[in-house]
């Protein structure tokens, strides 16, 4: 694999997603992101880490406009998503591909027409073009010959894969991953890694990786941005300029270390007042 | 005083909203439908697995209540001689009241819950947000052609069931007892009228397709992503279905037969 070339923070005008000073909750009691501002550059992998509940799948969401921000703006081909208008957000989805972290493929089609769905859906192709498209987008996944198969004969990663082919059936200008690594083998994930970088590559797409697999990411990305527990994004930069990172979260996060700035227990009342024992 | 003012207050609003929820989710379904239409396949292909795989339960039932209404009615009848009647009793029964309502009543158990199960764990499974992502609309492409699906099957169940039933009466009555077949057939054809008994059974039967129908896709999309989210909402889907049915058929009886 080709090592990724260091990177600086994209200007906006080679950004293909802003988000601008976004806050966001589920409901009102609280808070997931929390004044965030990323800048995703065109063509580039970009990595977004944090431990669980940080907000990174979230941040996807609202670039693929399923939720409207509390205040702020996200900015997608230069344009301002507008979660609420279903004729604009299609629009928007169509130059996207999205592999969600299960895959979520329709498990009443076989793998040729989970891959043959958008491309059924959105275009006047002929059955026969339609085939050849979606065997060399099998191919491209190594899973040419798996495209009789059904979705539950699969295992985990060619799941994955067979997802990835078809986030990837229209050529998206745009390709969000959550969690692409999250329960794979080692031989499954390291194909994953590489099919993501390959791909980017090779179509000129733009790529948005969430996950909390920092060797992975760093293997494959341009660029990445780290978001604490908070909703907050504490640090941002190329894997090298992390690795090198002084920084105490930024140090725990990526070393694995089990207590830190980020606490080893959930907040919860004292030892003694919980097990009734008198100081 | 002001406490339980403001309890009712807050137990109507959310009774209002949740009503809303319906009344939009249902608008959204059928302004979804002419997207359906444009791809009949996707509709014949729900047909067949609402309406036809659910042929084997509604027509055993049928043949069943017809054998039991046969016999009950004969044992009625018998005391008054006028067992020449019994084919028009058991025809009026199954067509007017009891052939749209155990329809609908079992399609809710069979087909509903299938419906609700589906959708449920496709959302569950992120299926439906996948295909919104695809910029594929999951009401076009999923929710309208069962709806579609649903409205169509229903009155043909129905009158497939009223058909088994009377033939399940027949055998019962004509073959079994030995009731005259000419008294049997004859009465009930002179007896039944066409668009009010047969065309008022019928349009029952499609009104409780809409609810059923309605209701199995509603308690699946919103049913929590989670397996007792699931269940709950396959359970929901029975208990909301059958309710609906039968009061909604007391007050259809009430609006097409209130005249004699």
């Amino acid at each position: 694999m080709a090592e990724p070339s260091p990177v600086t923070v994209p200007s906006p005008s080679d950004a293909l997603v802003e988000i601008d000073h976004v806050v966001f909750g589920y409901d009102s009691r609280r808070t997931i992101l929390n004044d965030v501002s990323l800048t995703f550059g065109r063509g580039k992998v970009t990595a977004i880490l944090g431990g669980s509940g940080c907000g990174k799948t979230t941040l996807l969401r609202l670039i693929g406009g399923v939720y409207p921000t509390n205040s702020g703006t996200v900015r997608v081909f230069g344009d301002v998503v507008d979660a609420h208008n279903d004729e604009h957000l299609f629009a928007l989805r169509r130059r996207l591909g999205m592999l969600f972290q299960f895959g979520a493929l329709f498990t009443d089609l076989s793998v040729f027409d989970n891959v043959a769905f958008p491309l059924r859906e959105h275009t006047d192709l002929e059955e026969a073009m339609i085939r050849d498209i979606v065997l060399m987008k099998l191919n491209a996944v190594g899973l040419r010959g798996a495209a009789g198969l059904r979705i539950a004969d699969l295992s985990g990663g060619m799941a994955r894969r067979v997802a990835l082919a078809r986030a990837i059936a229209l050529d998206p200008e745009l390709l969000l991953y959550d969690e692409p690594f999250a329960g794979l083998d080692p031989i499954s994930m390291s194909i994953a890694a590489n099919l993501i970088r390959t791909l980017n590559d090779t179509t000129g797409a733009t790529s948005i990786l969430v996950s909390h697999d920092v060797d992975e990411c760093f293997s494959i990305c341009d660029y990445a941005y780290l978001m604490s527990s908070q909703g907050k994004v504490v640090a941002h930069g190329t894997p090298k300029q992390l690795a090198a990172s002084e920084d105490p979260e930024v140090r725990q996060f990526i070393r694995g270390e089990p207590d830190g700035p980020v606490r080893f227990h959930y907040p919860a009342r004292p030892l003694a007042e919980d097990f009734g024992v008198n100081a | 005083m002001s406490e339980a003012i403001a309890a009712v207050g807050r137990r109507t609003l959310e009774v209002l909203r949740i009503l809303g929820h319906h009344a939009t989710f249902f608008l959204d379904i059928l302004r979804a439908c002419p997207a359906a239409l444009r791809r009949p396949y996707l509709v014949v292909a729900q047909i067949h697995a609402i309406g036809n795989l659910s042929l084997v339960i509604i027509l055993a039932s049928g043949l069943a209540v017809g054998f039991v209404l046969a016999l009950q009615m004969y044992y009625a009848l018998v005391t008054y001689g006028a067992t020449e009647s019994l084919g028009l009793i058991v025809n009026l029964s199954l067509t007017r009241e009891l052939g749209p309502v155990v329809t609908a009543l079992l399609y809710a158990g069979r087909a509903g819950t299938s419906l609700t199960a589906e959708i449920g764990l496709m959302k569950a499974g992120e299926q439906l947000a996948a295909m919104d992502m695809m910029a594929v609309d999951p009401r076009s492409r999923v929710l309208a052609p069962r709806f579609l699906a649903g409205v169509v099957s229903m009155p043909i169940l129905a009158i497939l069931f009223s058909s088994i039933g009377i033939l399940g009466a027949y055998v019962v009555a004509v073959l079994l007892i030995g009731v005259d077949a000419g008294n049997f057939w004859s009465i009930m054809q002179s007896g039944v009228d066409v668009r009010r008994d047969v065309g008022n059974g019928i349009v029952k039967s499609i009104v409780f397709g809409f609810i059923c129908t309605f209701i199995a896709l509603y308690q699946g999309y919103e049913a929590e992503a989670t397996p007792e989210g699931v269940a709950h909402g396959t359970t929901r889907t029975v208990v909301i279905s059958s309710l609906g049915v039968l009061m909604m058929d007391f007050v259809l009886t009430a609006l097409m037969f209130s005249t004699p």
